[in-house]
């Protein structure tokens, strides 16, 4: 579709943009202390580019501006799911008290581009814009992490950020320009075409493109050994921008590593478990495969000896994000519906037991596990709301974290018998990050005297725990439709020659 | 000079020098230094496939989005920079030792 035809179809990231522009000049017209009011502004757009996106009529393949933006089911699915967490950490952000001496007009601003640019780096499907889009991402969450300037912890959270990213996307670019350089071209699907026609002779520069490129987007999803930045990071940064780089850009990141699989790499959408192209006789696969269990092991050990918590569920979410790179040498539909759901679950949990973290810094000024005794009784339903994100983010039933591992593991077992000791030492590590959550839990309610006075979190924070922790248990009795939505949102774009 | 592989080995060499500087240096600006040597060799690399693989424009126009991305990540990481000289007196990547390891 030509650049024209394709604006009536971009209209949710169009609003975005408008967005952005009318939240800069709000910030110019609001004095310091109601330049909170522009969140108002960002949050009104965020929510009619939501709708935008929901209206979009379903199971229509298109690409916009000559084949370099997809319109399929799955990037709608993720753009919902970037917009829903973004919309959340927006609405608490009004209530960390992190931002009390500081203008935070131009924290909603930054925000509102992040999401453009994860808009857009769900539905590129040509490596010049997917370069673009994560470019975009990185930047503004490193200006976002060393948000409150005097703090020395944020300031050193983007400094460690901003040379991690720039690097990781340097090594990227490398690799995407030797790529380049052996298929003559940026679309995906034409890259594809060329490299079914490459030679064994292209062999080693094939190699050192794709682990180069692959170095870039394991930075964005933090997988060992390019992880280095994640708990820095998400300890210094403001606890709303840790919450949301833990979930937004992670899921925004993972549709990309899966769309570029899956064109380049799958037998062009036959999705036959373990239907690998064997580029250049490495086994991509296997090796991936590797890195997951690396990953994961890694995150849950390190998690264990953590004293604060921001580190520890950053350590956390290292070991997720190697749950879900889990599946991904499996290749088939049912592995790429199990990492969506897992997202979409893991998103909701982690992002309530962030806004759990925010909720008892604004009471007891801090982070560590010390700050978290007796928490259980000063505040009962902050206590109780807590252990529900813990029980799923360990994966224990009856909550939605144990239906969306289900599915990850039910992914490899169905994936063939060279998969089974993949999901052997996954449940081993499910294992062994049940102690460190229920670590939280003890400290909660074991540890400390019980004779504290009560104490309550302000309204907005505690209705939208209640309504994560209510959605957490509801998928994880009846999660059917959630499925169904799912499943049905898995339409890749292929080709379009 | 005027083939591909003369400009292929200047931008290998561009990248190593690069990674090294990133490696090696623990003064932020040099680090940025070597991130700004990956990025020109991938520029490199962009232009001498265009020009003599006889293929299309499509390399020149990513080799000025690079340009201009770098330009904004520079302009950013420098600021932060500026902010950890304010607050540490320093700008080496060693001193910023706040956050546990």
């Amino acid at each position: 579709m030509n650049n024209i035809q394709s604006i009536r179809l971009f209209i949710p990231e169009l609003i975005i943009v408008v967005t952005i522009l009318i939240g800069i000049i709000a910030d110019l017209i609001y004095s310091r202390q109601k330049s909170f009011k522009v969140g108002y502004w960002i949050l009104g757009g965020l929510i009619l580019s939501l709708f935008a996106v929901l209206m979009h009529d379903e199971h229509n393949v298109l690409t916009l501006f000559t084949d370099m933006v997809t319109l399929d089911p799955f990037a709608v699915l993720l753009k919902t799911i970037i917009l829903i967490s973004t919309i959340l950490v927006v609405i608490i952000s009004r209530y960390n008290n992190e931002f009390n001496n500081y203008r935070t007009g131009e924290y909603h601003i930054l925000i509102a581009i992040t999401v453009f640019g994860m808009m857009l780096m769900v539905s590129a499907v040509d490596i010049l814009l997917i370069y673009l889009a994560i470019e975009i991402v990185s930047i503004m969450s490193f200006v976002l992490a060393g948000y409150l300037k005097q703090n020395k912890r944020s300031n050193e959270s983007a400094l460690k950020y901003v040379i991690y990213g720039a690097f990781s996307s340097g090594l990227m670019l490398f690799g995407m320009s030797i790529l380049f350089g052996m298929t003559g071209s940026t679309k995906l699907y034409l890259i594809a075409n060329s490299l079914a026609q490459l030679g064994p002779a292209s062999n080693f520069a094939m190699i050192i493109a794709l682990v180069l490129i692959l170095a870039g987007f394991a930075y964005k999803i933090s997988v060992v050994p390019f992880h280095f930045w994640t708990p820095d990071v998400y300890e210094g940064a403001p606890t709303t921008i840790t919450a949301f780089l833990s979930v937004a850009p992670k899921a925004a990141g993972f549709a990309v590593l899966i769309r570029f699989f899956h064109i380049v790499f799958g037998d062009a959408g036959a999705m036959q478990a373990g239907n690998w192209i064997t580029l250049t006789d490495i086994p991509w696969g296997q090796i991936l495969a590797l890195l997951s269990v690396l990953t994961m092991t890694l995150g849950n050990v390190v998690a264990i000896q953590q004293s604060n918590i921001k580190r520890m569920l950053a350590y956390s979410s290292i070991a997720h994000a190697g749950y879900m790179l889990m599946v991904i040498p499996v290749l088939s539909t049912e592995s790429i519906f199990a990492i969506a759901f897992y997202i979409f679950v893991y998103t909701i949990m982690n992002l309530g037991a962030f806004f759990v973290v925010i909720a008892v810094k604004n009471d007891t000024g801090g982070e560590t596990f010390d700050d978290y005794t007796g928490i259980g009784w000063r505040m009962p339903l902050i206590g109780i709301i807590m252990t529900i994100f813990m029980f799923s983010l360990t994966g224990l039933p009856p909550t939605a974290g144990f239906i969306g591992k289900f599915y990850l593991f039910a992914a490899l077992i169905k994936g063939g018998t060279q998969f089974y000791w993949l999901a052997f030492v996954g449940v081993i590590n499910s294992v062994i990050s049940l102690y460190y959550y229920m670590r939280v839990v003890k400290v909660m309610y074991f540890d400390g005297d019980s004779q504290k006075e009560l104490a309550r979190p302000v309204l907005p924070i505690t209705s939208i725990l209640i309504v994560l922790a209510f959605t957490t248990i509801l998928f994880g009795i009846y999660w059917a439709p959630l499925s169904d939505w799912i499943r049905n949102s898995l339409i890749f774009y292929i080709s379009s020659l | 000079m005027d083939n591909l592989q003369v400009y292929l080995i200047i931008a290998a060499l561009l990248f190593s020098l690069g990674l090294f500087a990133v490696i090696t240096r623990r003064n932020a600006i040099a680090v940025l230094m070597g991130v700004e040597l990956i990025l020109n060799a991938a520029n490199l690399n962009l232009i001498a496939f265009a020009r003599f693989g006889g293929m299309n424009i499509t390399g020149h126009i990513f080799a000025l989005f690079v340009i201009v991305l770098a330009a904004a990540e520079v302009a950013v990481a420098l600021a932060i920079i500026l902010n950890i000289y304010q607050n540490f007196n320093s700008i080496n990547v060693d001193e910023a030792q706040q956050l546990k390891q």
